[in-house]
């Protein structure tokens, strides 16, 4: 406990490294598109927000199962950690949608079965964290949490689903490109590279900050246990 | 071992026993849900405007977020009474399985939410001189009331083990039962409306595919929750 492991320091760096190439691909190798202009650069890191806090929900739902199976408190601070950086990405995600919208649909939100769902997903984990904060006793608490991580995912895909059959005009850039969506383009060549070395790029972001979050989760539990000590000491 | 222990089915429908008699005798739990009901659709009725032609569009609406506010209320109050007096760790500490718990617990709040649903259905009717009772929108009924009642009864439990319980489970359920809700009012208004079999089947299997798998999932996990 307590010093930093050498490979955490490289990934920080092979990070920030990725992250900086992705911003310069972003504004000086992808091409400006034709009919959005500067706005759809936003593209890049959106969906790759969006991807990266899928990642931390999917990791939080994979440690709840693996916890109550294993009853390992490290499975706890896994689950724990996707959901806080799941919150966060999913949200730059909605913020960065937002922006893009505004322009191109003319208003900052609308109803469409992506945004709604995204901002239930932020819904069901802020209940998450609320769960974990009225309860006090961390075996319970870790319990809970994992129960309530696999219930909230499991719903996502169902809510997804019920919003779809409503008519949608969110864009799907990738795979079938449906004629009806408002703001939808080809990507070029170059702009696919630039897209998959974003989503490379906040992939490493997701793993170096898991990494973090999870090695603060652990010092946590040590200062806390060390309290308890002082505390058993003390009487 | 095993022979001594009752088996699933008897020890649910023990609980579910218990349950209901505990009701019959106090009648606190079904009073409040019901008066609860009331008031919302009459709140509603302030807030809406529900003259003939907004009241068409709206009907499944409010019956289901009546019916969402009643069961909310209904769920905390019967996992409140088995955690202060002391009897979930009775019931924990009896020798059956205790998916019968979670099975006998979900199946009275089941029948509560119903016996609420089969009281608004008639009020509302003569209120606002509509028919209510098509056999679509009570099969609607049945099916969105049991996912509902499936995961609320599973979050309910948890819930009442937090500092913050009361306050807790709308929070935690509602998020979760979105799916619930839109095929439930889609469903509902399109019976309504007269709408054939085609138009409205999309929202009956989503409401059949939600009760099955989360009715298996809660009940899977129900044992992580009470276990100590």
């Amino acid at each position: 406990m307590g010093q930093k492991p050498k490979a955490l320091t490289i990934l920080d760096w092979i990070t920030g490294i990725l992250f900086i190439t992705a911003i310069l691909g972003v504004f000086f190798y992808a091409p400006l598109e034709a009919v959005m202009g500067w706005v759809q650069k936003v593209f890049y890191f959106h969906v790759a927000a969006g991807w990266t806090g899928m990642l931390g929900f999917l990791v939080s739902a994979v440690a709840g199962v693996l916890y109550l199976v294993k009853k390992d408190p490290r499975w706890d601070r896994i689950g724990f950690a996707g959901v806080e950086i799941g919150m966060v990405f999913m949200l730059i995600c909605i913020i960065t949608g937002s922006i893009w919208a505004r322009p191109i649909w003319n208003t900052w939100w609308t109803w469409d079965p992506r945004l709604t769902t995204a901002t239930i997903m932020e819904l069901i984990y802020a209940a998450y964290l609320l769960l974990r904060q009225g309860v006090e006793e961390p075996d319970r608490r870790a319990r809970f949490g994992a129960v309530y991580a696999i219930i909230g995912f499991i719903s996502v895909p169902l809510t997804f689903l019920s919003i779809r059959i409503f008519r949608t005009i969110h864009p799907v850039v990738i795979g079938s490109n449906d004629p009806g969506a408002a703001g939808a383009f080809d990507m070029t060549p170059r702009m696919m590279q630039v897209f998959m070395f974003s989503l490379v790029a906040f992939s490493f972001i997701f793993a170096d900050i898991l990494w973090h979050r999870i090695r603060l989760g652990a010092l946590a539990d040590h200062v806390e246990q060390k309290k308890i000590q002082l505390q058993t000491w003390g009487e | 071992m095993k022979n001594s222990s009752p088996s699933l089915w008897k020890a649910t429908l023990a609980i579910v026993w218990k349950d209901l008699t505990a009701e019959l005798r106090s009648r606190e739990l079904l009073t409040s849900m019901l008066v609860f009901a009331l008031l919302v659709i009459l709140i509603f009725n302030f807030a809406l405007e529900l003259d003939a032609r907004a009241r068409a569009n709206i009907t499944a609406g409010v019956l289901w977020v009546t019916f969402t506010f009643a069961g909310t209320l209904g769920l905390n109050r019967s996992m409140a009474v088995e955690k202060d007096r002391g009897c979930l760790d009775g019931l924990l500490l009896a020798p059956v399985d205790r998916a019968a718990i979670y099975l006998g617990k979900a199946l009275s709040n089941w029948v509560f939410l119903l016996i609420v649903a089969g009281i608004v259905l008639p009020v509302y009717s003569l209120l606002y001189n509509t028919n209510l009772f098509q056999p679509g929108l009570i099969l609607v009924i049945l099916l969105a009331s049991e996912g509902y009642i499936a995961v609320g009864t599973l979050l309910a439990s948890m819930a009442v083990q937090a500092r913050t319980r009361d306050i807790l489970l709308p929070i935690l359920l509602f998020p979760v039962v979105i799916p619930v809700l839109v095929a439930a009012v889609k469903a509902s208004s399109g019976f309504l409306e007269g709408l054939g079999w085609v138009d409205v089947s999309t929202w009956v299997n989503l409401l059949i595919v939600y009760d099955v798998i989360f009715t298996a999932v809660s009940f899977m996990v129900f044992d992580f929750v009470v276990e100590e």
